[in-house]
């Protein structure tokens, strides 16, 4: 018997399972394929009081935190990786324009454990990251112990477990089981360490492309509550083998959010004023993708799993 | 770090195009190049971006040509990927890595003590090597920064730290606000009571004015000033009263064969202006 298809829009799908109040894990793989597409329907959908989780997720977090559906941040680094500052995360924590948000902050490192604490089913993992940072002074989820089996201090990094993870991949069977390949950051225990998660695929392919490499396989389908193909999904960061990083564009925004008058112009013109990210892709126009195109394609070697 | 406000480092408009002609490379570039003697031949090195990103590959192309680079975001590369990056996550940087994998990866070698030396930019530094990346200000305003990202823990684990960032008043304080990468915190013995690792801390500070570095109690003294700067104007543009090197020397310019490399890879100036 055939597996009911867990294959839905990008509108069902954060319709259907994420709420307001949610915590949200995105950009699990830091600057690359970052769940852009995602972000924006839930901007559409008005989505409010959403905790964002992530190590860096580049300006996607600094959109929704512009869009107003934000209310706290724990994670590592908001901005724009490439121009520098998030002018809305620095708006809204300094001056609570358009709301008021918190801030909890982690480094790199403990985001990963967080996540792994959670994914390994602990209440903490341990580490000597942090030891003499105010961040240990500030994040309550950061405490100094004594390690009950050696002579020294170290920090337990409370499990971190999202409601729900959003991955963007290159490929995704009907079932959610999923390749990814390229920088891997915190996806895979993001993935295993949030309630469910939702999987953004450039391409659906049948479950025996899937299942022919299960080493590539980052989540498996059991995890997974709704799969959405969605291509130039990850625009404007960049998917290895289907598209390239469109540095114009962050630059851009850096420029069109600075001033609060001119996000609100970007935020129309990009997300409210266009329903999907079809709408989206027909307005960035062809000559733009086509220069984002793969130009030079670069095939692994294959690996034979017969016997 | 670059072109923004430069408060993830270095913005160098202060000195004419005049000046820079007569002098043959930007300040920036002799950063870059001061940079790449941090790293010592078949090191592991944290790379960062933007000016540390480019002082690893001349780094690998000059004298250091078994240098490793780890990324925060799993990626370990040998061969640099020669193309200008602007992110970690660029396409150019995954194809032909050594390997792809997790930020765990890369961080459990950094824990495990493996990691050589680590670059970081700075908002703020102060005179024992605390970074603040989280809430400066300015104008008497606080302003809100965008965070450690991996720099707390390198920080922390690194066996050395090596800074990059504009030399003034601004960025170079007496003590920062806020501690997000811990370095000397408040002097020789600190970090051991932290219960930090025992080969950690910064080792260098490298300024659009001169290279710090730091005496056995843990604070900073100028080490090398660059060509053309007085010592006068590097002691005026810090917060507070930086020592100075008995053995006071000039930090060497940058060679040919380091700018070739520079200007190969970043031939519009994108991080080197």
């Amino acid at each position: 018997m055939a597996a009911e298809s867990k294959l839905m829009t990008m509108r069902e799908a954060i319709s259907k399972h994420v709420s307001a109040g949610s915590m949200v894990l995105m950009g699990a793989q830091l600057e690359q394929m970052i769940p852009f597409a995602a972000g924006h329907e839930l901007i559409r959908q008005g989505r409010r009081d959403l905790t964002l989780a992530g190590p860096i997720s580049d300006i996607l977090f600094d959109q929704l935190i512009g869009a107003g559906c934000v209310s706290r941040v724990m994670a590592a680094w908001v901005g724009n990786v490439s121009a520098g500052v998030g002018y809305c995360f620095r708006r809204a924590a300094e001056r609570g324009i358009p709301r008021r948000i918190e801030t909890v902050d982690y480094s790199n490192f403990t985001m990963a454990l967080a996540l792994h604490a959670a994914a390994l089913g602990v209440p903490f993992m341990p580490t000597y990251a942090t030891l003499g940072s105010d961040l240990l002074k500030k994040n309550g989820n950061l405490r100094e112990f004594s390690s009950p089996v050696s002579e020294e201090k170290l920090v337990a990094v409370r499990a971190l477990r999202p409601d729900v993870t959003i991955l963007h991949v290159q490929r995704a069977d009907a079932q959610g089981n999923a390749h990814i390949w390229g920088s891997l950051g915190v996806a895979v225990d993001g993935a295993r360490a949030a309630r469910k998660v939702i999987v953004v695929a450039e391409e659906i392919v049948e479950p025996e492309v899937i299942a022919s490499d299960p080493n590539r396989t980052v989540v498996p389908g059991f995890l997974v509550a709704a799969v959405v193909h969605e291509p130039g999904g990850a625009h404007p960061s960049p998917v290895q083998g289907y598209y390239g990083r469109d540095h114009k564009f962050f630059e851009q925004y850096h420029e069109q959010s600075r001033r609060l008058e001119d996000f609100e112009e970007w935020l129309t013109h990009w997300i409210l004023h266009a329903p999907d990210r079809r709408t989206y892709m027909n307005q960035l126009g062809v000559a733009r993708t086509e220069s984002l195109a793969v130009k030079e394609h670069a095939l692994t070697a294959p690996a034979d799993f017969g016997y | 770090m670059g072109r923004a406000e430069g408060e993830h480092g270095v913005n160098v408009a202060s000195h004419s195009e005049a000046e820079v002609a007569a002098r043959g490379y930007t300040f920036s570039e002799l950063m870059v190049a001061a940079a790449a003697r941090e790293i010592r031949d078949g090191e592991l090195v944290f790379v960062g971006m933007r000016l540390p990103l480019l002082a690893f590959l001349v780094a690998r192309r000059t004298h250091a040509p078994r240098a490793i680079g780890l990324f925060e975001n799993g990626v370990i590369r040998e061969t640099p990927s020669g193309e200008l990056l602007y992110t970690m996550g660029d396409p150019p940087n995954l194809r032909g890595a050594t390997q792809c994998g997790q930020m765990l990866d890369v961080m459990g070698l950094l824990q495990q003590g493996r990691v050589d030396v680590g670059f970081l930019g700075a908002a703020e530094i102060d005179r024992f090597g605390n970074l603040n990346t989280t809430w400066g200000h300015r104008d008497k305003e606080m302003q809100r920064l965008p965070g450690s990202g991996g720099a707390c823990d390198i920080a922390c684990l690194a066996q050395r730290t090596v800074m990059l960032l504009t030399h003034d008043r601004g960025r170079l304080t007496e003590r920062v606000g806020h501690i997000t990468s811990p370095g000397y915190g408040a002097g020789n013995g600190w970090r051991r009571k932290q219960g930090l690792p025992i080969a950690s801390g910064p080792s260098a500070v490298i300024t659009t004015l001169g290279v710090l570095r730091f005496g056995a109690d843990g604070e900073a003294f100028l080490a090398s000033v660059h060509p053309g700067v007085s010592v006068e104007e590097v002691l005026e543009s810090t917060g507070w009263t930086l020592r100075v090197a008995d053995e006071l020397i000039e930090t060497l310019p940058p060679g040919d064969d380091e700018l070739g490399v520079m200007r190969e890879i970043d031939p519009n100036h994108f991080w080197t202006r």
